[in-house]
């Protein structure tokens, strides 16, 4: 019963186009690798790249904290954003049915967020050159 | 089994159909194309000429020289796609397998998810020419686009080396990064449309011109005109984060060549690193494709009749269906061309410039971008 609601959703067609994409993409790897030449390996064919010498660090180097951080940010403003959707789609018709009170209300919303992120800025959470 | 009637057979025969169409036969041209056309834009700007030997390899069935066509080499995606299935298909000992194997396909699969929910022309056979055309399109497809970073990081991730590693964690941050501004810059536009259906914009700009360009419906008030400078500024910023989240110069750090070898698939062969190169261009297409959509007014040609519904099965409305998937492919194309022209023109960000241009810049002006269009939309009528 919920496999066939879900046919006679507008959503079937765009499954479908994934399986396709799916598809597309695994039989390509497939033939490759029915098709493509196999030779012999060796031990230096097997080490990871590294500009021509032996590499002498782990494979995974350290890397700066500021990354974790950029992500934490997103997170939060991406998900102001997606509030902002369903405010900008009704946002014509009830600008002429409840007056200003719509833009208000949006820009104390993203003046609250906007204190955050200025405190972000001042902390030089996104000073990538200290 | 009479729920084997209710399926609805002919439904999902057409948007079979259509996805096939829109896969096979434009895309996926249209991406082995770009790659050409890559090559030669970029020897024509650097005095080169590029690939211009290929045809297409006739001699094989008996005739005596390949067949060129008008500009030569046009043979050369052909022979690259052949090549890619003929090279050996290496995996590294080092490498994470399963995951190493899943990059690829998807980084490949969000790219060509997304053209799902795009309107690419008008009424064709009957059919719309939209395989799903959903109520949330815009946010399906940056949903749907955002997914493309796993691919990549899976990609760095798995290959357990350093150069993969380093361009994959600035890849995932460059594309986080610049998914704020993408965001930020479509809600004008969502503003001024009132939906977030694409075929609706898409309507929205036959009646009121296409919001880039608002006298292509014949007159020009003064709300259109004021609302035009916002626009302008969203379509600059959405323009530039569309660069950066493609990983196209002047933001291709995550495979910079000179520092990162060739970023996160640097361990990659065959056609597991076709996909990812492959990918990278489809997900330019579907960018371009929502950029024209958004922007450029989708498949309407202005002051060209639109067909109908019970118009598509005649002579005249295919003939104007094809016309429109015309218009809507020359202007993805033409979009293209530019994203090929700044690659070879500019020179590529720091990690660090990038990062400010992306969160202090372009964030910012996204978001009074936004309230200006709003004041605009409240005050004048």
């Amino acid at each position: 019963m919920f496999l066939l609601c879900f046919m006679k959703s507008d959503y079937l067609p765009i499954l479908l186009q994934v399986l396709v994409a799916i598809g597309f993409a695994c039989s390509a790897l497939l033939v490759s690798l029915l098709l493509g030449k196999a030779t012999r390996r060796n031990a230096t064919k097997d080490t990871a790249y590294e500009c021509g010498m032996i590499a002498d660090e782990g494979p995974q180097p350290r890397f700066s904290v500021k990354f974790y951080l950029v992500a934490m940010l997103f997170i939060l403003f991406d998900l102001e954003i997606v509030f902002m959707y369903p405010w900008a789609v009704i946002y014509k018709d009830a600008i002429l049915e409840y007056g200003a009170s719509i833009f208000w209300s949006m820009f104390s919303f993203v003046g609250i967020l906007t204190l955050g992120y200025v405190y972000a800025v001042k902390k030089g959470a996104l000073d990538w050159k200290s | 089994m009479d729920f084997l009637n209710d399926i609805p057979w002919m439904l999902i025969a057409a948007s079979i159909a259509k996805t096939l169409f829109l896969i096979f036969g434009v895309v996926l041209p249209i991406v082995s194309y770009t790659v050409y056309a890559e090559r030669r834009v970029s020897a024509l700007i650097q005095d080169r000429l590029g690939p211009n030997r290929t045809g297409f390899p006739i001699s094989l069935f008996g005739f005596e020289k390949d067949l060129q066509l008008f500009l030569g080499g046009l043979g050369q995606p052909i022979a690259d796609a052949v090549k890619f299935l003929l090279k050996e298909e290496f995996t590294p000992a080092h490498v994470n397998k399963f995951y190493f194997w899943l990059a690829p396909v998807l980084a490949m699969v969000p790219a060509l998810s997304t053209l799902a929910v795009l309107p690419f022309g008008n009424y064709l056979f009957g059919q719309k020419m939209v395989v799903a055309d959903v109520n949330v399109g815009i946010l399906y497809v940056f949903a749907i686009a955002s997914i493309g970073v796993y691919g990549i990081v899976l990609a760095g991730w798995s290959s357990n080396s350093k150069y993969p590693f380093l361009g994959s964690i600035r890849a995932s941050s460059q594309m986080i990064s610049y998914e704020l501004s993408l965001g930020l810059s479509a809600v004008p536009v969502l503003l001024i449309i009132g939906n977030l259906n694409l075929s609706q914009a898409i309507q929205y700009q036959i009646e009121n011109g296409w919001l880039l360009l608002p006298f292509t419906d014949g007159n020009l008030t003064l709300r259109e005109l004021l609302l035009w400078i916002p626009v302008l500024i969203s379509f600059i910023i959405f323009t530039i984060s569309m660069f950066a989240e493609t990983n196209r110069l002047p933001f291709d750090l995550p495979e910079s060549e000179t520092e990162l070898v060739a970023g996160y698939h640097t361990e990659y062969s065959a056609m597991k690193f076709a996909l990812f190169f492959l990918g990278e261009y489809a997900a330019m297409i579907a960018g371009s494709s929502v950029i024209v959509v958004l922007f450029l007014g989708g498949w309407h040609i202005p002051f060209l009749p639109i067909n109908t519904l019970e118009s598509s099965t005649t002579p005249a409305g295919i003939a104007l269906g094809f016309l429109h998937i015309t218009a809507f492919f020359a202007k993805v194309v033409g979009i293209l061309l530019f994203f090929i022209w700044v690659r070879w023109t500019l020179p590529r960000f720091r990690f660090d410039q990038l990062m400010k241009l992306g969160w202090l810049y372009l964030f910012e002006i996204a978001l009074v971008n936004i309230f200006i269009t709003a004041a605009i939309l409240a005050l004048v009528k």
